[in-house]
């Protein structure tokens, strides 16, 4: 049992590590693919050679980003096939086929466009070299469709049906699996927030190459195109976290009342601004909150009940006229999971025994207690709880550092349109530099409010964490952990020099000369 | 009109003088090399098995091995 729990920390430590890394380099290759494709049809439109130069220069950095970020997902799938054994065996159908395929035509998008991207300048003509940018631009985004799809399915499990033959989910429904709700606000949210953080970078390091006095044209000119990509991005990603956020309240309450702090809910349930979380009185202090804030965001309606932890544990669930209805409350959960697990060792029994009777009697119990599979692994309510604190504060980052962005895009544009020579003051320079790191905090905090809040399930009710760790050591996790720590240092230091190195070459020269 | 044989050519060619014309190319694709080699000539050779692939023969013995498992916990 302790090192049971010691696999799960240790695996659990090494997917947020492997996941953490992979996401500093991907929201910024779909987001700058996509400028540069917006650069480049302007220098397609202009003819004029400073668009060129400015493409170019781009270029380099998207190039870096990308070869030092490609295949650092693949470790992910390393550590399914290793420490999560039990989990990937079965969540079936959902990595199989559209994922290798998804791939496969990533592969071959990129392996000719980005070619022709890098290579073609002089080969090609101007049309079919812009045609390229772009494919190179949607095939990125495209190739985060269904892995996003695949997590939206562990957060809401829909379109599959458990087969105890196999001990798998088999797809039944692949337009439910694609479509789901879940799946599109997470794919957009994740895509447009992509454009926020490569824009940032973008206008960033645009202060950077304009530091010394060289190059003020083409910051400025790049700052436009950032800054606008940025805030159509920062819209979008603010109407599908919104989106975002009333899925969670309708699929994961449990998430909701963590992401908030909120034990108690209420009808017209306030919206924490900030506050500190204090897990052992189970309250928010120092909180400054807004009236109904929460009712709004989660249901789109102010006088709606948002359950708290306390009330899902209960099973309690209020009207908006505030009469109390009775769902199916935590302990009735553990029970439902406990009868399902039982129905299933009936049926291995019943498979081994040759029994058809007791066998369809098994099938027929596992369906009807399926539903809450998981809850069967935990001995009290307060196991299916997720970290409140972490929750609540990485969504309270994701939140303010958004809000802080959309006014630094605004300001931006601002400067680079109407006030000119305040793009050349020390400060905004600064201001522009150091806002680098605040958006990569945010992208980040994001996907932890998602897996954090998520936790203790890999899939949603049906598979906890403990279920879905293989039998390994816990010094086997450990030693793979402190060997990616290394390996995964190399490569944000390699990341972070190169760049710096081309970023300070382009400061010192007139780029577009 | 370019016979299959030149075409062939000429799209070799295009990647050939690509990759001799790079400058920082050159120094990425390095990294990537060494990053894909150790990846996938020391982790997954040696840390990361797929388990029930290893030990299991058959997707009926995964499945059992799977239940057990998840009626065990
Ligand atoms: C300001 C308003 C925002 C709201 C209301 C919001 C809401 C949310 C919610 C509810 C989730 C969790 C979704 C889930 O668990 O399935 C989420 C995740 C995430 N957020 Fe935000 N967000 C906002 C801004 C941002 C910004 C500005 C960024 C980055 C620039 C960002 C990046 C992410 C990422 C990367 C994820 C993880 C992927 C996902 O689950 O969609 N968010 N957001």
């Amino acid at each position: 049992m302790e090192d049971l729990i010691q696999v799960v920390d240790w695996s659990r430590l090494q997917f947020a590590l492997t996941a953490i890394v992979h996401w500093l380099f991907v929201p910024l290759t779909i987001g700058i693919s996509l400028i540069i494709a917006v650069m480049e049809t302007i220098y397609y439109r202009t003819k004029s050679e400073k668009w060129l130069k400015t493409v170019k220069f781009w270029m380099v950095l998207f190039a870096i980003n990308f070869a030092i970020g490609v295949a650092t997902g693949i470790i992910l799938e390393f550590e399914f096939g290793t420490n999560w054994s039990n989990y990937s065996w079965f969540v079936g159908d959902i990595f199989g086929a559209p994922l290798a395929i998804e791939g496969l035509l990533a592969f071959f998008m990129e392996a000719t466009f980005f070619a022709v991207m890098f290579f073609g300048w002089k080969k090609v003509s101007p049309a079919f070299h812009l045609a390229s940018t772009w494919l190179v631009a949607i095939g990125v985004s495209l190739s985060a469709l269904w892995i996003l799809i695949a997590n939206a399915w562990m957060q809401y499990p829909v379109g599959m049906e458990f087969d105890p033959a196999q001990m798998r989910n088999v797809m039944s429904d692949f337009m439910a699996v694609a479509t789901s709700p879940v799946a599109i606000n997470k794919f957009f949210h994740a895509v447009t927030s992509g454009w926020v953080l490569a824009s940032v970078f973008v206008i960033g390091v645009s202060c950077i190459i304009a530091a010394k006095g060289k190059n003020l044209q083409m910051a400025k000119d790049s700052v436009k195109v950032a800054g606008w990509i940025g805030l159509i991005g920062m819209i979008f990603t603010m109407w599908t976290g919104d989106g975002s956020a009333v899925e969670v309240a309708r699929v994961q309450p449990m998430k909701l009342a963590a992401m908030e702090g909120l034990y108690r809910g209420e009808v017209g349930q306030e919206l924490i601004g900030i506050g500190i979380v204090d897990e052992k009185e189970r309250d928010v202090k120092y909180k400054i909150a807004i009236h109904k804030g929460l009712s709004i965001l989660a249901n789109h309606d102010a006088d709606s009940f948002v359950p708290g932890i306390d009330d899902l544990i209960d099973g309690i669930a209020l009207t908006p006229q505030g009469d109390t209805i009775n769902t199916t409350s935590y302990a009735q959960r553990i029970e439902i999971g406990k009868a399902a697990q039982q129905a299933l060792r009936d049926y291995e029994a019943a498979r081994k025994a040759g029994d058809q009777a007791a066998l369809s009697d098994a099938i027929s119990r596992i369906k009807a207690n399926y539903q809450y599979f998981g809850y069967g692994y935990f001995n009290s309510p307060e196991e299916a709880v997720p970290p409140v604190a972490l929750t609540f504060y990485a969504f309270h980052i994701m939140v303010m550092a958004g809000g802080y962005l959309l006014l630094f895009l605004i300001v931006a544009l601002f400067i680079v349109y109407k006030k000119p020579v305040w793009f050349d003051t020390r400060l905004a320079r600064w201001i522009g530099i150091l806002s680098i790191p605040v958006v990569w905090i945010c992208s980040e905090a994001g996907w932890i409010v998602a897996e954090v809040g998520r936790q203790p399930w890999t899939i949603q009710d049906i598979l906890p964490v403990q279920a879905a760790v293989s039998s390994v050591t816990a010094q086997s996790v450990q030693i793979t952990f402190w060997l990616f720590a290394v390996v995964f240092a190399a490569l944000i230091a390699a990341e972070i020099s190169i760049m710096v190195n081309e970023v300070k070459k382009g400061s010192n020269k007139d780029i577009i000369a | 009109m370019d016979t299959l044989g030149i075409k062939a050519r000429k799209v070799v060619d295009f990647y050939v003088d690509g990759f001799k014309n790079m400058t920082i190319g050159k120094k990425l694709w390095a990294i990537i090399a060494i990053k894909v080699a150790i990846l996938f000539l020391v982790f997954k050779l040696f840390f990361f098995p797929d388990i029930l692939k290893e030990n299991y023969d058959n997707d009926d013995d995964r499945a059992r091995a799977v239940a057990t498992e998840l009626t065990s916990r």
